[in-house]
């Protein structure tokens, strides 16, 4: 049926209509959009200005020479002469610039510091050579830059030409701030991050304890740190890592320079490449190194200092944080420690610990610059790699906190002991080949540094002792140590010790990749005379887990290390066990926590927002209107004023009004698209009437009234799970409904549908005739007062057309009623007691349907001579007469017999071949539906 | 026909009718249990750990396939070492996809079938009130989601178990796990999973009651979980990340690390209910005021 499918098209798919609600809605959504993309989108004002100037110093070790220094000063809005603000000097590491520390001197500016960043003589665009730091030079050039900050207006001033400042940095600049604190009282505090204590111990290290005069060279920091090659520069906490472009490198050697030395002050050159050549430092060189470390100035540091170490770093390990902090504190000034599981192989460590670290040196520096917020706690933070953040693949980071620095040494101790018999370890002639502890300056952060997941060793060229499996998991915080046995013809060794931790079942892993160079001497030949020396490993954060075994590998190279060249065998034993130090620490809780708290909150709200919409609706139900008319009280079905317009503006019925009583099985007529379903659908709840009453016993009907299970119904076709047998479909169906099975008269309903055998098969196996009696017989289920049927004869055949009729007839008898919808004129007439004709939406015809039924007094005349019988008829009193052609007449006989009519006929000689009397109602169906069959939905 | 006292109540109900009576989870559950689909769903899920079993066993290498994909080729590897591991690799399989597209299937299936059936209309005309229709439906669903994933877990925990043997959890980054700490841990895994899948549920239940096609809602949901994983990958959104339903799919992997991290889970679970009570939300208030012309 092309029109009404045209119909049901349009409302399925409605067509996008501007209607007000829609508009405003669109208007609504749309400045939404626009607002929240230019909220996003608006720069924002930085809170500061930056300016870019060359400052140039006077320096040298009579302040007279000058040096111009590339320097960017982050200026905040809030300052001014009237609200100073307090400084911070901004340091950058090795090789870097001033740019490197940019975004940590922004997140300062925005807080209220100015603060004043400079690439340090010898690097990028500043003058000058590199002299490590040195009290000379660097020193100088900070103190010159605190006399220009406090000739700054907006500065906070001390004193005359004492500006309130801090000195904060990483590396290098980490070092420069320790010997600025230590030269300049006018520093109220310090931040020194993954910087050296002493520069000689660092390159030169030495694990027994014996100094750096005869420690062993470090010789692939050494060559990097001197060539200014990839070094991590970043700020933990801040800024990025990464290679930065060679300062100290030949690339920036200026004209006529030395190009061994690059940018680096010739005293300083020729005690590297003295240094590297031989492995070993002279005095004078040792001397050198100690001006540029912070070692011999720490008794003078005053400054509150605030000391950030990483724990992957093989330049400068922890223990270089730990003499810094001893020696500070030694003189009762505020100290405070963090290790982070970073540094300079480990990059600036996961999210969890530059957030800490940021934290701590804003916290530091607001307190001792700015007077806010209570005096920082003096606990020792630290955090330890815990696993993998699947989500961003990167290394998660366990905070933990500790009252008090309990130094390298925890504060107390497990011992484990390790065992092995002696054995031999060749020593690789000129150290090669070598084994691989870590690859300096990795950088970034990647695990495999971070795990020491790149260590080996190489066979034949160490000694392995383990442990039995550990009972219990063990957290080492600090340095381990071992005492280790060596002998040697040559009465000297140079051994790395390493302690593995190895699972079962993954194997071993280093952690960090950190060992301990020892440097021994006077060995006997003998391992039997030899004595045990202590050796102290590195200071490491590490779990190991009960079930694990510790191993201790003395190995003789390490690829990052300088070993004598001579080809040799040392016999090694380990004596006794290694010592682990613990400390006794709390997590820290994550910021992250107050999630949980959301969640838990969330969950709550979910549920109570349930139970109250549960609620809400028994009591809406429980309240709902269930007065009864008592008019109606009796009456099944009145219909007043029903309206149903679609969303889209189609008005499917305009207005319908209509009685149903007990006893009538009343037939709803009208062709197709004339608002019949619709008004099913209203009467069954599944749509809601724009404007109309529906009464079913006098109660109002509405979506999901209870009164509909006094109904029967069937609307649209049958509607069955297709997968179920037709029995089961009915008594899932009666289950829905949650009523006595016994009141379901299933037996009665079967009998209807007249299936036999056949509803124990599947629905999908049924043809349409079979679903058709099946969905009346489900319909009938419960016998209900008032059966709703549309066009219930679908797909029956004639017999079962006519056993249908009588079923419904009977149905009605008792005091229920039936309702029929039908475009059929002769199933009405044949089944109804009563019709009710729809068009376009509205009733056109309503009454019993005998009344309207009955002989009509129009007759259809098959005549031989239409001319003639026309004469003819119009003379026998007929009221009117049309011709509709091919010798068919029909005519208004108004009262007169159809006999007599006949034989006037006959008498004239006119020839009849057939006398057909029409009804009132078919007269009635087609003046009022006339020759217009379109559908309602095409008005 | 026989002629009955014709009883009616104060609400002009039928006798023995009460709304709270109606389609009750009994016997929502006997008319979806009856269909192919839940069977072969759930049959499916004791298939698969089954399957993936004889594939480890006769297949040549072990479970990656060679490519390097972290996490999984990690877990891949170890899927043979007990039972806790087995199951783990199988959820870790099944997690982004397959009950992804089973739970979508449940949920996107349920209203829409009834409605292209035209079974619908005849439940409304019970009458079954409409939201306790959307009640019942739903708590089917979501108990046959659960029970799918249920059904995987514990299938792959006793297959695994019988054929690899009851050993500690061995994983990538927290080393061993204990079976008793593991099973918890497992349990866990499962839990977050269920509560994830919310999305997915709200999302199909949404486009099964505002459909008549239950492909459309199946497709539809599975399509949008797609999407939104594709522009999880897409890093160049940066933080609009986080709002993406699937951003926090893997955050159970926090479970087997040591100690086991579950910020990203909580932010996962505050997400999934955030969507979900929307999704399910939505889809309440659009049937309720809904035209049911099917």
């Amino acid at each position: 049926m092309p029109t009404a499918l045209s119909a049901r098209l349009r409302r399925a798919l409605p067509r996008p209509r501007l209607t007000r609600r829609r508009t405003v809605a669109g208007a609504v959504v749309v400045a939404v959009l626009v607002g929240a993309v230019s909220w996003a989108a608006w720069p924002s004002s930085p809170g500061y200005r930056v300016t870019s100037q060359t400052i140039t110093v006077l320096t040298g070790p009579d302040g007279t020479t000058p040096v111009s220094l590339d320097t960017s000063y982050y200026r905040p809005d809030s300052a001014s002469a009237g609200h100073p603000a307090a400084a911070v000097l901004l340091a950058h590491g090795f090789g870097g610039t001033k740019d490197d520390v940019a975004s940590d001197a922004k997140d300062l500016a925005s807080r209220g510091y100015a603060v004043l960043a400079w690439t340090a003589e010898g690097f990028g665009r500043s003058g000058g050579q590199i002299h490590l730091d040195s009290p000379d030079w660097e020193v100088k050039d900070g103190q010159r830059l605190i006399d220009w900050l406090a000739a700054r207006p907006e500065v906070r001033k001390d004193g005359p030409n004492d500006p309130r400042v801090a000195v904060v940095g990483a590396s290098y600049g980490g070092g420069l701030a320790l010997m600025l604190a230590g030269y300049d009282r006018r520093v109220d505090a310090i931040v020194p991050q993954i910087t050296w204590n002493d520069l000689g111990n660092a390159f030169l290290p030495d694990a027994t304890g014996a100094g750096a005069s005869s420690g062993v060279f470090k010789k692939a920091w050494a060559g990097i740190f001197f060539t200014g090659g990839a070094v991590p520069t970043a700020v933990p906490g801040a800024g990025g890592t990464g290679p930065i472009p060679g300062a100290g490198s030949a690339g920036a050697v200026p004209a006529g320079a030395d190009p061994s030395c690059g940018r680096f002050a010739a005293d300083l050159c020729a005690a590297y490449l003295s240094i590297a050549t031989t492995g070993r430092a002279t005095p004078d060189q040792l001397a050198l190194l100690e001006r540029s470390s912070p070692a011999s100035i720490l008794n003078r540091i005053h400054a509150p200092t605030l000391l950030i170490q990483g724990q992957a770093d093989s330049l400068f390990p922890l223990s270089e944080a730990d003499a810094n902090a001893r020696g500070i504190a030694a003189n009762g000034t505020p100290v405070r420690v963090d290790w982070f599981t970073g540094g300079h192989d480990g990059g600036t460590g996961p999210q969890s610990d530059q957030d800490r670290n940021r934290y701590l040196t804003v916290q530091w520096l607001d307190h001792y610059l700015l007077g806010k917020g209570g005096t920082p706690s003096n606990s020792f933070t630290y955090s330890r790699l815990a696993g993998i953040d699947a989500n961003t693949d990167s290394v998660v980071a366990l905070g933990y906190s500790v009252s008090g620095y309990p130094g390298l040494s925890g504060q107390s101790s497990t011992a484990v002991p390790v065992a092995g018999p002696p054995r031999p370890a060749a020593n690789p002639p000129n150290g090669t080949p070598a084994a691989i502890s870590t690859v300096p300056g990795l950088g970034g952060g990647g695990l495999a540094s971070a795990t020491g997941g790149a260590a080996q060793d190489v066979p034949g060229q160490h000694a392995d002792f383990y442990s039995t499996p550990l009972k219990s998991t063990v957290d080492v915080v600090g340095t381990p140590s071992v005492q280790v046995r060596a002998a040697n013809p040559t009465g000297e060794a140079v051994l790395f010790v390493k302690l593995y931790d190895v699972d079962p079942h993954s194997g071993a892993t280093l952690p960090d990749g950190l060992v301990a160079p020892v440097h021994l001497t006077g060995l006997p030949a003998s391992l039997a005379d030899a004595r045990p020396v202590t050796v102290t490993l590195p200071g490491i954060v590490h779990q190991f887990q009960a079930g694990h075994l510790l191993r201790v590998t003395v190995a003789t190279s390490d690829q990052a290390y300088l070993s004598p060249p001579a080809p040799t065998v040392y016999q090694l034993s380990v004596a006794g066990g290694v010592r682990l130090p613990t400390v006794h620490s709390a997590p820290i809780a994550s910021p992250d926590l107050i999630w949980r708290w959301i969640l838990v909150g969330l969950a709550a709200l979910l549920a109570i927002g349930i139970v109250v919409a549960i609620l809400i609706g028994r009591r809406r139900h429980r309240h709902a209107d269930h007065s009864v008319r008592a008019d109606l009280a009796d009456v099944p079905l009145v219909i007043s004023g029903l309206r149903k317009e679609y969303g889209d503006g189609f008005v499917a019925v305009s207005k319908v009004d209509f009685t149903v009583r007990r006893g009538q099985v009343v037939g709803l007529l009208g062709p197709n698209g004339a608002g019949k379903t619709t008004s099913l659908r209203v009467l069954m709840g599944l749509t809601k009437p724009t404007d109309g009453d529906i009464y079913v016993f006098g109660h109002r009907l509405v979506p999901g009234a209870p009164v509909l299970s006094r109904l029967g119904a069937l609307v649209e076709g049958p509607g069955f799970l297709p997968h179920l047998s037709g029995l089961a479909n009915l008594q899932l169906y009666w289950r829905a409904t949650g009523r006595p099975l016994a009141d379901a008269r299933l037996e009665e309903a079967l009998d209807i549908a007249g299936l036999g055998d056949a509803v124990h098969r599947r629905i999908k196996t049924y043809s349409h005739g079979m679903k058709q009696r099946l969905a009346i017989a489900q319909a009938m289920l419960g016998l209900p007062e008032l059966l709703v049927l549309d066009e219930p004869t679908d797909g029956l055949d004639p017999p079962q057309i006519a056993e249908m009729r009588r079923v419904l007839r009977r149905y009605a008898t008792d005091g229920r009623a039936v309702l029929v919808s039908s475009h059929l004129l002769a199933e009405v007439e044949q089944t109804c007691t009563h019709v009710v004709v729809v068009h376009r939406g509205t009733v056109v015809a309503d009454g019993p349907v005998d009344d309207i039924v009955g002989d009509s007094p129009s007759v259809q005349f098959d005549v031989s001579d239409s001319a003639m019988a026309t004469e003819v008829l119009n003379r026998s009193g007929a009221r009117s007469v049309s011709g509709e052609g091919n010798g068919t007449l029909i005519a208004d006989l108004d009262g007169a017999d159809r006999a007599d009519v006949v034989a006037e006929l006959v008498r004239a000689g006119v020839g009849v071949n057939r006398v057909v009397p029409r009804r009132r109602l078919e007269d009635a169906f087609l003046s009022l539906v006339g020759g217009d069959t379109k559908a309602s939905g095409e008005r | 026909m026989a002629t009955e006292t014709m009883t009616s109540t104060v609400d002009g109900s039928a006798g023995g009718y009460r709304p709270t009576a109606t389609l009750t989870f009994r016997t929502e559950l006997r008319r979806q249990a009856s269909r192919r689909r839940t069977q072969l769903s759930l049959g499916f899920m004791v298939l698969l750990p089954l399957v993936i079993l004889l594939a480890f066993e006769f297949g040549g290498g072990n479970g990656s396939g060679g490519g390097d994909r972290g996490q999984f080729a990690a877990l891949a590897d170890i899927a043979k070492s007990g039972g806790l591991n087995f199951a783990l690799f199988a959820l870790l399989v099944s997690a982004s996809f397959l009950l992804v597209v089973v739970v979508a299937l449940f949920c996107g299936d349920t209203v829409a079938s009834e409605a292209s059936w035209g079974s619908l209309r005849y439940l409304l005309a019970v009458p079954v009130p409409r939201a306790r229709l959307l009640g019942s439906k739903l708590l089917v669903s979501l108990f046959y989601s659960l029970m799918s994933l249920v059904l995987l877990t514990g299938t792959a925990l006793l297959a695994g178990t019988l054929r690899y043997g009851w050993h500690p959890l061995r994983t990538t980054v927290a080393g061993d796990i204990q079976p008793g700490s593991a099973v918890l841990r497992l349990l866990g895994i499962v839990a977050f999973l269920a509560v994830t899948l919310l999305i997915v549920a709200g999302l199909a239940f949404l486009l099964s009651v505002a459909t008549d096609a239950p492909l459309g809602a199946v497709g539809g949901a599975v399509l949008l979980q797609i999407l939104s994983g594709i522009l999880d990958q897409i890093t160049a959104l940066g933080s609009v990340r986080v709002i993406l339903p699937t951003h926090y799919g893997d955050a159970w992997l926090g479970l087997i690390s040591n100690p086991v991290q579950t910020d990203d889970m909580v932010k996962g679970a505050i997400a999934a209910l955030a969507y979900g009570a929307l999704f399910f939300g939505l889809a309440w208030w659009h049937f309720m005021r809904k035209d049911v012309v099917s």
